[in-house]
């Protein structure tokens, strides 16, 4: 609690009384400005708190508020009968501060934060280009047996990117495969030709869904997973140890990574095409009342050699592409937790808007020769 | 034999044959100790001996093997909930890398505990904030993100986080590591200080001789070969008086007829 008591004309006195401690109400030093706020012969604050009962940082942050008040307005602030614990605190938290490093800036203004994005997009454009520079020597190097990373890693990671990854590929690619015949069928439907349901999935899974699907859900799972672990290392400074050692981060860590998916995603491609098929095959028998045998031979009659190696091989793009830009992200990532969740949000960001592009220009490209 | 409640008035932690360990693997057994109140008690040893996880057990985050742990009377590991997170709230923590939050300001690293347990305004806790880092040095760098700051100011951040809530007992885990010797010689002294005008407890885990002579009213040294307390006592008694060979290697760094 406060009171004001004046002491003549020029001198008033704030008597704090009772408990100050953060955890009771604490009185607002506006109470004191406010009271204070019209009078002009004012020259002096006398502060006493002989009656307080119990006081922690709340006490001082109230006593440093009135001393700076009572600056603003060139007042004398008579001090003596504060406790010794809160005259010492003051003066530590009075001390000369550190000397400020470039701390956080005022908002520039418009034109310079255009400029300073367009700077920041051409320095991440060539960030980018270098670091699939290198990755292609780190490749390189590999094909002539020169890169070093441990068989082992390469291994841990085959199993995390391929038969982890098994179950998700199953569901989705069943379930893709089960809604492709379910739209298929009703518009076939009116023209009495459902049993061209099966040539639809065949082809569609083949060149498109199944390659799609599993880039989008290695996208999500491993991209993000890579981004997040190399990420982490950065923060721990691990990649840090591998450069003074000698060994390149390059080689050491994205190599087996790349390497892993562009193995693992055309296997897994191929399985997804199947439970796809076999998806649709569910349809077609149980729901459109097709032969099994009928819908099979249609499928082997619609599958060429030509539709599942397009496919496997746009996999195996896409393959590079999640490997290439979750390794991106988590070798750029900052020093902070908060850093590498963005990193992960952003490789798998960057690996699906690589992969819808890249597909669209397959879609072109194989247009254009006829495949 | 005392009941479990009764301490004396003069502790403020009561340590009674802890066991401290993960699953099987005993790292100190039957910890016996009180931290007298307003006193800077020191828990020392080699590294790996086991300090910070019993610091651990001490403040909540590790549930011992065997014994309690009691915090102004209240034991922390059977007492309710509720009862815990009061006792809890009177202790600060400063973790060892400092632990703050990376993705909040310093200010609101420091605000987080104070709208937590407080009923402050917005522009109370934000004083507040103010102050406490003005306490550790860090006036004006209130809007800095932890990661734009050095290892010995993110450690002071860290210490003003911990005194937030002013709490009885300050619990710091190796304050002094990574820091030169003149940082780390203002660390010293700013405790001091703190615990002299605030009041209040101190519980330092570290092996930094240098720190625990300036600070330590009261030690225990906790020995890695035999998993137990060795030596208690105010340190520098300890170094003149121990005759156990493994304390006078620790506080006289390994040169026994040497003096520190």
């Amino acid at each position: 609690m406060l009171r004001l008591e004046w002491i003549g004309r020029d001198t008033v006195c704030v008597r704090l009384t009772g408990a100050w401690r953060l955890h009771e109400r604490l009185p607002s030093p506006n109470e004191v400005e406010q009271a204070l706020a019209g009078n002009r012969e004012l020259r002096r604050i006398a502060l006493d708190a002989s009656g307080v009962a119990t006081w922690d940082t709340g006490l001082v942050a109230f006593v440093l508020q009135v001393l700076r008040y009572a600056e603003r307005r060139n007042l004398l602030v008579d001090r003596d009968a504060l406790p010794r614990g809160v005259n010492r605190l003051i003066a530590l938290a009075r001390a000369v501060p550190e000397k400020l490093l470039d701390g956080p800036d005022e908002r520039p203004a418009w034109v310079t934060r255009l400029g300073l994005g367009a700077l920041a997009i051409s320095d991440a454009t060539l960030a980018s280009l270098k670091f699939i520079g290198e990755a292609a020597l780190a490749v390189g190097r590999c094909a002539r047996g020169r890169a070093t990373f441990r068989s082992i890693d390469l291994a841990a990671v085959i199993q995390e990117c391929g038969p982890s990854a098994l179950p998700i590929v199953s569901l989705i690619s069943f379930l893709v495969g089960l809604i492709l015949a379910f739209m298929g069928a009703v518009q076939l439907r009116s023209f009495g030709a459902q049993v061209y349901v099966a040539d639809l999935v065949a082809i569609a899974t083949a060149r498109e869904m199944g390659c799609l699907m599993t880039g989008i859900i290695m996208a999500g799972r491993t991209g993000a997973a890579f981004a997040a672990q190399l990420g982490t290392m950065r923060v721990t400074e691990e990649i840090d140890a591998l450069v003074t050692i000698g060994i390149r981060p390059m080689e050491f860590l994205v190599l087996p990574r790349m390497i892993a998916l562009v193995l693992m995603m055309p296997l897994l491609t191929l399985y997804a095409d199947v439970l796809a098929m076999l998806g649709g095959a569910l349809v077609g028998v149980a729901v459109l009342d097709i032969d099994a045998t009928q819908y099979l031979e249609r499928t082997t009659h619609a599958l060429t050699i030509r539709h599942v190696a397009i496919g496997v091989v746009k996999g195996g793009v896409f393959g590079v592409l999640v490997a290439l830009s979750g390794c991106l992200r988590g070798m750029q990532a900052g020093r902070s937790a908060a850093a590498v969740g963005l990193a992960a949000t952003s490789a798998v960001v960057t690996a699906i808007v690589l992969i819808v592009v890249l597909e669209g220009i397959f879609a072109v490209v194989l247009d254009a020769l006829a495949l | 034999m005392p009941s479990p409640s009764e301490t004396p008035a003069s502790a403020a932690i009561v340590v009674r044959d802890l066991d401290v360990g993960y699953g099987r693997v005993v790292v100190q057994r039957d910890l016996r100790f009180e931290v007298r109140r307003g006193t800077v008690f020191i828990i020392m040893g080699g590294s790996g001996c086991g300090k910070s996880s019993v610091l651990r057990a001490m403040i909540g985050l590790l549930p011992p093997l065997r014994g309690e742990v009691l915090v102004g009377g209240v034991s922390l590991w059977q007492a309710e909930e509720r009862e815990r997170e009061a006792v809890a709230r009177r202790m600060g923590v400063l973790y060892q890398g400092g632990a703050l939050w990376s993705g909040m300001t310093l200010a609101e690293n420091v605000e987080l505990p104070l709208a937590q347990f407080t009923d402050l305004a917005a522009g109370q806790r934000r004083e507040m904030a103010a102050l406490k880092l003005a306490f550790v040095g860090l006036a004006g760098f209130e809007d800095f993100y932890p990661a734009q700051l050095s290892g010995g100011m993110q450690k002071r951040a860290g210490l003003a986080r911990a005194m937030a809530l002013d709490p009885d007992i300050l619990f710091l885990d190796e304050p002094t590591a990574g820091l030169d010797p003149v940082s780390s010689r203002r660390f010293d002294d700013l405790i001091l200080e703190l615990r002299e005008s605030l009041g209040g407890t101190v519980v330092v885990v570290t092996h930094e001789l240098a720190s625990i002579f300036a600070i330590g009213d009261e030690a225990v040294f906790l020995d890695a070969e035999r998993h137990t307390i060795v030596a208690r006592g105010n340190p520098k008694t300890l170094l003149a008086e121990s005759t156990d060979a493994a304390v006078r290697a620790f506080l006289t760094r390994g040169e026994p007829a040497a003096a520190y």
